[in-house]
């Protein structure tokens, strides 16, 4: 019995096993208890909000709810020619009780998503439901304006029966459910979200590329300069990480709008001239060079603590067998540098991609990414779960390009310092 | 095959950092070829410096530096085919063994089957060979080091330089590690320049060892020479063990000089000191002082054992004698020498061929 003679046993007789969890146990509960504060921070402030914006973008029970008797009624009813009176009464009822609490208004704004020309009609209804009369409510609802006799509007209602909804998700990617359920694209004067996806990715990226340009040098003479140099040079990288954001942003507004510093500059050098001011702000050019000074610290920082690390001597050896200092730099120095540049590179990138103050104030309308779209649905049109369903695709975009750089160069590559 | 005698040459070479210190001062030094020459001296003496300045990473303040009689302060270090062994061995982390040795012949554009025998040979001299796929952090230090002189070696450079290369090492492979590197530079016959501040592994490796401090070089000669007749107080002091007495020329001849010192004179050898009256320091090595001599020495005085520390195959032995209460003795550990006991007065001599007046300290 192999088993038991392995099994060893402390000097009181109790496996060794045992015995071993019992003196870690409380080490175990006292380190529970010390990230418990943090734990519960995390859950209410992190994975309850992102649990409640994925719901959110897929729930679709509001007209539902406001409508419990004519989906009732519209059960039996096949979608193919007009209702019948069941259904058309059934919603007289329901519309009714909603214009008595005053809270048509909705249901107008959630069909009018549906099917344009619903509001309309919906306010005319209302206009007209007081002069109805008991009895043959589809005549009398067809009356009031002929759109209540085009079935399209009742499979509007219709489609918004289920609980559950990806419609928003499809409109994040400007395609559309049409009327008989296959997804196509929408017409191309209203493909808005698919042109700022691609911006918000090309200005991400290139934001990375130069933020890499710029920090690649910076990181290498931080790290290689002598320690008092370098301090100072530290402070100069570090400052704009202690003045706000905003200041920051608005100061950028100061240099680059036309009458300022930089075209003064321009004017003055007699590269442009007066009357042809180069537009450098409200469009991608205001948005690039924001975001890149905003976001260059954080290349520079992952960089440096790799490049910290790297022995003076190995560039030297390289040099002293023979390679010429770029040979030396490329095929010893900068792969050695790679899992800063990985995660330098991936900050940037993703912190890129869901900005939204800097292209806010300075982008104009070429220069807004998809998180200025989320903002504009979340403030102005108040639909939630449009603004969650395009944040959920922000976050799983993110968590792709997490995925594919794992696969690439692998996250136990990454050194953040 | 007669030999460049003047391989590497250092001619009237100054260096300073700062404009206001010299760290190198005015160094000439030649190197034959074939040779293994150790710069020794303690740190801040300028060794690594020099050594910096042959391989192309400093360049000299004044002066200039010859390899094969061609000046070469104005070519860059990859351009100047000399091999560097670094402190902490330098290997590149992010390749194998194998890339590791191709890199100064994948540089040098050579044909892969030709690089790979060469680089097989070099691996077998270090005796590494099927290492070839290993990373260096999967190497132990003494094994990273044999792959850093393998590196050094694999494209057979005219000139190895090597910075403290066995510092980081522990003292048994230390020592199999010095024994290593003598062996292949005596059987490939690559000049070898040395830099360390272990006098040990200087005396054990090199053909001639050029002692620095302060910028200059003390002394350079061979290891025997060196221990035997060391020019100055300063090389007496540094290499190996040395008894010491500061005293004042009271009669000098051409070989031989009388010392006055605090408790009494001594008959010494003359070696940089030239006229009465001069302050001087004597220096006697401890194995050349002998307890009860048997006769035919012309110093012969009374110590005072002050302490016996045991050491296996000898034992060191302090006495006060002269004045000198830092006298040491090394008795072999024989039966004759039984009678030393802590106290004990004894009587010790020595040659005064042994006894080399040099400068004062």
């Amino acid at each position: 019995m192999s088993s038991e003679i392995q099994k060893i046993l402390t000097t009181d007789g109790i496996p060794l096993e045992e015995s071993l969890k019992k003196a870690e146990k409380k080490n175990k509960i006292k380190a529970f208890l010390l990230v418990c504060p943090l734990l519960l921070f995390l859950i209410i402030t992190y994975v309850f909000p992102i649990g409640d914006m994925l719901f959110r973008s897929v729930d679709d029970r509001m007209v539902t709810n406001m409508l419990p008797k004519t989906y009732k009624a519209m059960e039996r009813w096949d979608g193919k020619e007009l209702p019948d009176e069941e259904v058309f009464e059934a919603f007289y009822q329901d519309y009714k009780l909603l214009v008595e609490k005053k809270t048509f208004g909705k249901l107008a704004t959630q069909l009018n998503y549906e099917k344009n020309g619903f509001k309309s009609i919906l306010k005319k209804l209302q206009r007209k439901l007081k002069k109805f009369e008991e009895g043959n409510y589809k005549e009398q609802i067809m009356d009031v304006h002929k759109r209540w006799a085009n079935v399209e509007y009742w499979r509007a209602i219709k489609r918004r029966a289920p609980a559950i909804s990806y419609s928003k998700y499809l409109k994040g990617m400007d395609l559309i459910e049409d009327e008989s359920g296959s997804i196509t694209q929408v017409p191309e004067d209203r493909r808005v979200h698919r042109v700022l996806w691609l911006r918000t990715l090309e200005v991400a990226f290139f934001v990375t590329l130069f933020c890499f340009l710029m920090a690649y040098p910076i990181a290498h003479l931080l790290a290689t300069l002598p320690m008092k140099y370098s301090n100072l040079l530290m402070i100069c990288v570090l400052l704009p990480f202690w003045t706000s954001l905003l200041v920051r942003t608005a100061s950028w507004m100061i240099l680059l709008q036309q009458q300022g510093v930089v075209n003064d500059f321009f004017v003055w050098i007699g590269l442009v001239a007066d009357d042809n001011r180069p537009e450098m702000m409200y469009n991608k050019t205001g948005t690039y060079v924001a975001m890149t000074q905003i976001l260059l610290p954080f290349m520079v920082l992952p960089l440096y603590s790799v490049m910290k690390t790297i022995s003076p001597s190995l560039m030297r050896a390289g040099k002293s067998l023979g390679g010429t200092p770029f040979v030396a730099f490329w095929k010893v120095y900068f792969p050695l540098t790679i899992p800063g540049i990985g995660a330098g590179c991936l900050l940037v990138f993703i912190l890129a991609i869901g900005y939204y103050i800097t292209p806010a104030l300075v982008g104009g309308a070429s220069g807004t990414l998809i998180s200025n779209q989320i903002a504009f649905h979340m403030k102005s049109t108040l639909d939630w779960s449009f603004a969650s369903a395009m944040g959920l695709m922000l976050l799983a975009g993110v968590l792709a390009i997490y995925w594919v750089y794992n696969k690439l160069v692998g996250v136990d590559n990454i050194k953040l310092g | 095959m007669s030999k460049n005698k003047e391989f590497v040459k250092f001619e009237k070479v100054d260096k300073s950092y700062d404009g206001k210190i010299l760290v190198v001062k005015d160094l000439n030094l030649d190197i034959s070829e074939g040779e293994f020459i150790t710069m020794l001296g303690p740190s801040g003496s300028g060794k690594t410096t020099c050594l910096m300045m042959l391989a192309g990473f400093e360049t000299p303040t004044n002066g200039e530096i010859y390899l094969d009689k061609n000046p070469i302060s104005n070519i860059p270090p990859h351009k100047r085919g000399i091999g560097m062994v670094f402190q902490n061995y330098a290997l590149f982390p992010h390749m194998t063994v194998y890339e590791n040795l191709a890199f100064p012949l994948r540089v040098r554009k050579m044909p892969k089957d030709e690089a790979d025998k060469k680089i097989d040979k070099a691996l077998s001299m270090v005796s590494l060979s099927g290492f070839e796929n290993r990373m260096p952090g999967q190497l132990s230090g003494g094994q990273q080091q044999r792959v850093a002189v393998a590196r050094a070696l694999v494209f057979d450079p005219s000139v190895v330089l090597m910075d403290e290369p066995l510092g980081a090492l522990d003292k048994n492979l230390r020592e199999s590690m010095q024994y290593e590197i003598k062996h292949i530079h005596e059987s490939i016959g690559v000049t070898v320049v040395y830099v360390t501040h272990d006098q040990g592994e200087a005396l054990t490796m090199s053909n001639r060892i050029a002692v620095f401090n302060d910028g200059k070089v003390q002394q350079l000669s061979s290891p025997d020479q060196l221990y035997e007749r060391p020019v100055n107080s300063f090389v007496a002091e540094f290499i190996g063990e040395n008894n010491t007495f500061a005293g004042e020329i009271s009669d000098i001849s051409s070989d031989k000089c009388k010392v006055k010192v605090n408790g009494g004179e001594i008959i010494a050898n003359p070696i940089s000191v030239k006229s009465k009256g001069e302050k001087t320091t004597v220096s006697i090595r401890p194995e050349r002082a002998l307890i009860n001599p048997k006769g035919g020495m012309d110093n012969n005085h009374k110590g005072k054992i002050e302490e016996v520390i045991y050491h296996g195959d000898h034992t060191r032995v302090r006495l006060s004698l002269l004045g000198n209460s830092d006298f040491i003795l090394k008795v072999p550990n024989s039966s004759e020498n039984l009678d030393i006991k802590l106290g004990n007065t004894i009587n010790i001599g020595w040659n005064s061929q042994d006894a080399r007046a040099l400068d004062p300290k």
